[in-house]
């Protein structure tokens, strides 16, 4: 029989894998397994047994406080009406508490107060799913960088609704939840602040995106352009080796004259990705803390060109002007 | 498959359906490199084109050879009084058949058993309307130039011009969670259907909020403006550029939105453009709600008041720019005279004789039949 890849899968019924058992002061695994196959068709056919956990308990129940608390409010707001509710989603949001509030915990509920609790329940709903992935890993005695790669992801999250608002002194300062709220809050906030592009944490934020998806691109294609010889299987030190590892680095080699290796290419993407957020979120600290305006802050460090004056003067600044 | 590909095609149907039709034209109006691009829509400004033609004046107008005043031959005449007679019924007919009723005419605002009384409440809001009228062609040319504005500007054959707003009751702190939006999160066209809040009249139009987001200096020396101000500034520019059907690179330089030394001498214009608005909203419009009956105020006994809308309707210019002024000029206040100016205004004054003296006049001329272009484009060689 061939190798089997997504399009050759031979799907096995047979006595579900149970996995390794799990050391004391576990929970057991849940739910009898069964066999899925269109779950077959992109992945593993077996679902299940899943591994709930204490963490794993409290994470759900308070992400779904979180998720209950944010679309009772948005239904309220167009009065119990489950039309308008669903034509009206998009636009629908719960907002932080107004600038008056400050940092106030807790004002009314009704003026920003169901925001303070949605976010508190959805931060630590996140952070004990993060924790749960960091035991999960430790379980199965695995290293821990899933658990690191998320905490960035959770980083820029806490920066955006926690850290810079508390800088600021202002809950206010917050991103509302909704789906065109958020997206007009990121955009006023970049007019805001003179234009977010010239931060510079911003620039390499965008750069560690955009190569994150270069690099995956990239491997991705190195490894199905040699899985007709076996490639994802293979490692440069593995005991009987193949040719496809091999061909890859060559092909890398001859087009750009240097390769990654089998391991290192994993690195390359994991600080991409984990540094996409983890540099975001030092631009997003920046702002408004320090920096007011990042376009005449580029000016200032030459970082931005001086474009030619189109000669237009500020009314505010003649005399006698009525302002 | 046929099946398959109608259904596509309908999905596509379905999924554009809220899309303009993608007939437009860009040109560069600024440094290059920098996205300063107009963008003029074709099918749009054809439609545009249509709706704004000026009307023609009820008859040639009168020479003045300086026979007695409107003041003297007729009895209450307190704004136009110094037009000559026959100027004063010129100006009288015009007025009527851009705003009366047809089937009312001169009756929509004159008793007519005595034209002099001022029982008909109309007739009170018409002549506040005229001072009002008189102080913008005089006091406010940073904004409207010597193109000037008329009635027709906003009426346009409609006793209420049809974009107005009023007030709406500011009840979302104390209403609790039910059908409380907060102001915003809405889809409405004011904002273009963000998020926005959607009411950037009131604070900015009516009242004198603050505008202007980030500051002077790179670093934090303004810290209070916050972004739910942010998010306000950012709804009454959604507003502007509705109204005037230009995009956001018409006045600025999208780069640094603030930068007045990047940005468009429109920019300016527009800023006075604000200023006049609140003096017509609070000095004129609202000064003579006390004589409106309940079927012309809002909910909170407001009348109607005007936005960026209201003249422009659409066109960067109202009605593209020609000037109706020159064939009224009963409507701008005589030569010498200043109507209801604030003291502050006498800059203002010096400035618009200086762009007089620019050439920043608009010419008179008929709507092509393509769209003349409202970007003029640039070349830089720097």
């Amino acid at each position: 029989m061939g190798y089997q890849n997504i399009f050759t899968q031979v799907q096995v019924r047979s006595v579900p894998e149970m996995g390794v058992a799990l050391p004391p002061g576990n929970w057991s695994r849940d739910g009898t397994p069964s066999y899925n196959w269109l779950m077959g068709k992109i992945g593993e056919a077996q679902i299940g047994p899943f591994y709930l956990g204490r963490l794993g308990l409290a994470s759900l129940f308070l992400g779904f406080l979180a998720f209950e608390i944010v679309g009772l409010n948005m239904w309220a707001s167009v009065n119990w009406d489950p039309v308008q509710f669903l034509r009206q989603l998009p636009w629908l949001a719960l907002e932080p508490p107004s600038p008056k509030w400050g940092l106030k915990v807790l004002p009314p509920l009704a003026e920003g107060g169901w925001w303070l609790i949605a976010g508190f329940c959805m931060t630590t709903s996140l952070i004990l799913w993060n924790i749960r992935i960091y035991m999960r890993a430790k379980a199965l005695n695995m290293g821990t960088h899933t658990a690191w790669a998320f905490a960035s992801a959770l980083w820029l999250m806490i920066v955006l609704g926690f850290l810079r608002p508390l800088a600021m002194g202002s809950w206010s300062e917050a991103v509302p939840f909704g789906i065109f709220p958020h997206l007009d809050w990121t955009a006023a906030f970049s007019i805001r602040y003179g234009n977010l592009f010239y931060n510079p944490f911003h620039c390499l934020s965008i750069v560690f995106l955009y190569g994150s998806t270069l690099l995956f691109a990239m491997h991705g294609a190195t490894i199905l352009a040699v899985g007709r010889y076996g490639g994802e299987r293979e490692i440069e030190q593995i005991t009987d080796r193949g040719t496809a590892s091999e061909r890859a680095a060559l092909f890398w080699r001859w087009t750009m004259g240097f390769n990654a290796t089998m391991e290192s290419v994993h690195r390359w993407a994991w600080w991409f990705a984990v540094l996409t957020t983890l540099t975001g979120g030092i631009g997003i600290l920046l702002t408004g803390t320090v920096v007011d305006n990042w376009y005449l802050w580029a000016q200032e460090h030459s970082y931005a060109p001086l474009y030619p004056s189109t000669g237009t003067i500020d009314p505010a600044t003649l005399p006698g002007v009525v302002k | 498959m046929t099946k398959t590909a109608l259904l596509t095609l309908a999905a596509a149907g379905v999924l554009l359906a809220g899309c303009e039709r993608p007939v437009h034209d860009t040109a560069q109006i600024g440094y290059r490199g920098t996205g300063a691009e107009g963008v003029i829509r074709t099918s749009l400004e054809t439609k545009l084109h249509a709706l704004n033609v000026v009307p023609p004046p009820p008859y040639d107008l009168p020479k003045d050879e300086g026979g007695p005043r409107a003041a003297q031959e007729y009895q209450n005449v307190k704004v136009l009084g110094d037009l000559s007679v026959d100027e004063f019924n010129y100006t009288m007919a015009a007025i009527t058949a851009w705003i009366a009723p047809a089937e009312q005419g001169c009756n929509y605002c004159h008793n007519p058993e005595n034209m002099a009384s001022d029982a008909v409440y109309t007739k009170v809001v018409a002549r506040k309307m005229l001072q009002m009228t008189r102080n913008i062609n005089s006091n406010w040319t940073t904004h409207v130039k010597a193109t000037g504005v008329t009635c027709y500007t906003c009426h346009r054959g409609n006793a209420v011009p049809k974009y107005v707003w009023n007030e709406t009751p500011d009840r979302f702190a104390t209403m609790g969670l039910k059908g409380n939006k907060h102001g915003q999160n809405t889809p409405s066209p004011v904002t273009a259907f963000a998020s926005l809040p959607y009411d950037p009249f009131t604070p900015y139009l009516l009242k004198a909020n603050q505008i202007r987001l980030a500051g002077p200096t790179a670093d934090t020396t303004r810290r209070n403006v916050s972004m739910a101000s942010a998010e306000g500034t950012y709804g009454l520019m959604m507003h502007m550029s509705n109204s005037l059907g230009v995009n956001c690179s018409y006045c600025h330089n999208a780069g640094n939105f603030q930068s007045w030394r990047l940005s468009r001498p429109q920019r300016a214009v527009a800023w006075y453009g604000i200023r006049m608005t609140r003096d017509i909203n609070n000095n004129y419009v609202n000064a003579v709600g006390y004589v409106m009956p309940a079927n012309r105020l809002g909910p909170l006994g407001d009348p109607y008041k005007v936005n960026c809308t209201t003249c422009h309707q659409g066109v960067y210019k109202p009605l593209y720019g020609v000037s109706m002024l020159k064939d009224y000029p009963g409507l701008r206040a005589p030569h010498g005279t200043v109507v209801n100016a604030p003291a502050e205004n006498a800059d203002l004054r010096g400035q618009a004789a200086a762009d007089e003296a620019a050439g920043d006049v608009a010419t008179p001329a008929a709507p092509a039949a393509r769209p003349a272009t409202p970007l003029t484009p640039v070349s830089f060689t720097r």
